[in-house]
């Protein structure tokens, strides 16, 4: 089943052709990952698959619903007047939900992300990590169909990125919602997804795409392997086709 | 260097050139009601201390009222032109000639219009329309200055506009405000000082008074004496102002 797609669509602003023509079916449950160079993009169609932005031309359908879409942004993007618990309840609250419902709902995507114990903390108090960990409980407390990743890792450190992929693929696994995340480390890519996109240089087109073996969530010291090295050589070699076309 | 050297630092170039002030002034034989030395200066404060409290106090009243109307009709004005772009552009161009014509040129106006017994009136409004600018403009700059993520997770979301003004624009502009009041506050003093100079010494009783009737009576030390307390008005409002906007701050962001 299909949960959104991007059909022929293309996207022109008026410094000229930011994306397309792209094509992209993101069926239900599945962790797709748009990987490309910056400028590529990539963030163009997270708009669109999140609704926030027409296509120029071209078609986009969603099936999810209001409230059943989740955008995780490159920063974390919180509240800074806002409690870790307000800021998670954010998308409840403005969906009308109860006060005390989504603050205890917001408590419990804290919970899931691992933030039990910080929900009265302020943005400013939490560590870079943390902060991301926030937007990821505020995305998740909707319990959305689509989650739409753009470059939600980019500004942090390699452990912290690491253990953070391995939050929301365990985090997956527990509602398994689509997930379409945007990154431009290839390694993340192949680490976190079942199918792995690569676009040209701007504006964006399919260079090629990678089905990625291997069991979600990944089992432990799945990096060292054969298969996961010979899947990053692929798609880097498919990305370095794509930058030169 | 030590925190105590940092902290005594500034006090101690004021002591020096207050020493060389009053060296040179004995030494030269310079005319006191030209330049009177810092020790009649400080001789007439002390003569005239609770009169320029008084003073001072009147200033600083006139100031705060003003400050307080400055921004409520800043804000207010603000909030609608915020919501409409349209009334921005309409807006911008007045408020630009009124913030570059110099309140002393509109003091005599706003006399004639306040009443030339209701010195004290005059005296709020001009230091009103001085203040209104950085409040009015930090508010409108506050407004738009959300996080754009943030808004367009309010579009995803469907927030409407009310959730949008009262949960992200309002709130985003805090900091904006903060900054406004602070300035203004000081534009505030400064406007009252300058009105009541317009106004003469017949209406007002505030420092520019002050400094005006001595200045008439060539009594120069009294003159400094006024102007001491301007000044350390000035200072200690600035500081208040400045720890104010701080723990603001920290309350808007939580540290």
């Amino acid at each position: 089943m299909t949960v959104a797609a991007l059909r022929n669509v293309e996207v022109d602003y008026p410094r000229g052709r930011a994306l397309g023509p792209f094509t992209l079916e993101i069926g239900a449950g599945e962790i797709v990952a748009l990987v490309g160079a910056s400028g590529c993009g990539k963030s163009t169609a997270m708009r669109l698959l999140a609704g926030l932005e027409p296509p120029t031309r071209g078609e986009v359908a969603r099936t999810p619903g209001r409230g059943e879409t989740a955008v995780v942004f490159q920063a974390p993007t919180l509240a800074p007047w806002l409690s870790a618990r307000a800021n998670a309840a954010l998308p409840l609250e403005l969906a009308g939900v109860a006060h005390a419902k989504a603050a205890g709902r917001a408590d419990a995507a804290l919970a899931r992300v691992g933030l039990a114990g910080a929900e009265a903390a302020r943005p400013a108090q939490l560590s870079g990590g943390m902060a991301m960990r926030v937007s990821l409980a505020r995305a998740l407390v909707t319990g959305p169909k689509l989650l739409l990743l753009d470059e939600p890792f980019a500004a942090l450190d390699e452990i912290t990125r690491r253990a953070l992929a391995d939050d929301v693929l365990s985090l997956w696994a527990e509602t398994r919602p689509a997930i379409v995340f945007v990154t431009h480390n290839v390694e993340e890519a192949v680490y976190m997804a079942s199918r792995v996109v690569v676009m040209t240089k701007g504006p964006g087109r399919v260079a090629g795409e990678v089905a990625v073996d291997g069991a979600l969530p990944r089992p432990e010291h799945f990096r060292t392997t054969a298969t996961f090295r010979a899947q990053v050589e692929a798609v880097s070699a498919m990305l370095a086709k794509g930058m030169a076309a | 260097m030590s925190r105590v050297a940092r902290l005594l630092a500034p006090f101690a170039l004021i002591a020096l050139l207050l020493a060389a002030w009053e060296i040179a002034c004995r030494v030269l034989h310079v005319a006191p009601y030209f330049l009177p030395p810092p020790s009649a200066i400080a001789q007439a404060l002390a003569a005239d201390w609770a009169g320029l409290l008084a003073s001072a106090w009147n200033t600083l009243s006139m100031a705060l009222i003003a400050l307080v109307v400055a921004s409520l009709v800043a804000q207010a004005l603000a909030l609608v032109v915020g919501l409409s772009p349209i009334l921005e552009r309409a807006v911008r161009p007045l408020a630009v000639v009124l913030q570059v014509t110099p309140v002393v040129a509109i003091a005599p106006l706003v006399l004639i219009w306040a009443g030339l017994d209701h010195a004290g009136r005059a005296i709020i409004a001009l230091a009103a329309v001085v203040a209104f600018f950085p409040i009015f403009s930090g508010a409108v700059t506050g407004l738009k200055a959300a996080d754009p993520d943030l808004e367009r997770l309010f579009d995803l979301y469907g927030a409407t506009r009310l959730q949008r003004l009262t949960r992200l624009r309002l709130p985003s502009a805090v900091p904006y405000l903060l900054e406004g009041h602070k300035v203004a506050a000081g534009l505030a003093v400064i406007g009252a000082v300058v009105a009541e100079f317009v106004a003469g010494s017949g209406g007002a009783q505030g420092l520019a008074w002050r400094i005006l009737e001595a200045g008439n009576r060539l009594q120069t030390a009294r003159m400094f004496a006024a102007l001491a307390v301007l000044g350390l008005l000035g200072a200690v409002l600035h500081a208040v102002l400045d720890a104010g906007e701080k723990a603001g701050l920290r309350w808007w962001r939580g540290r």
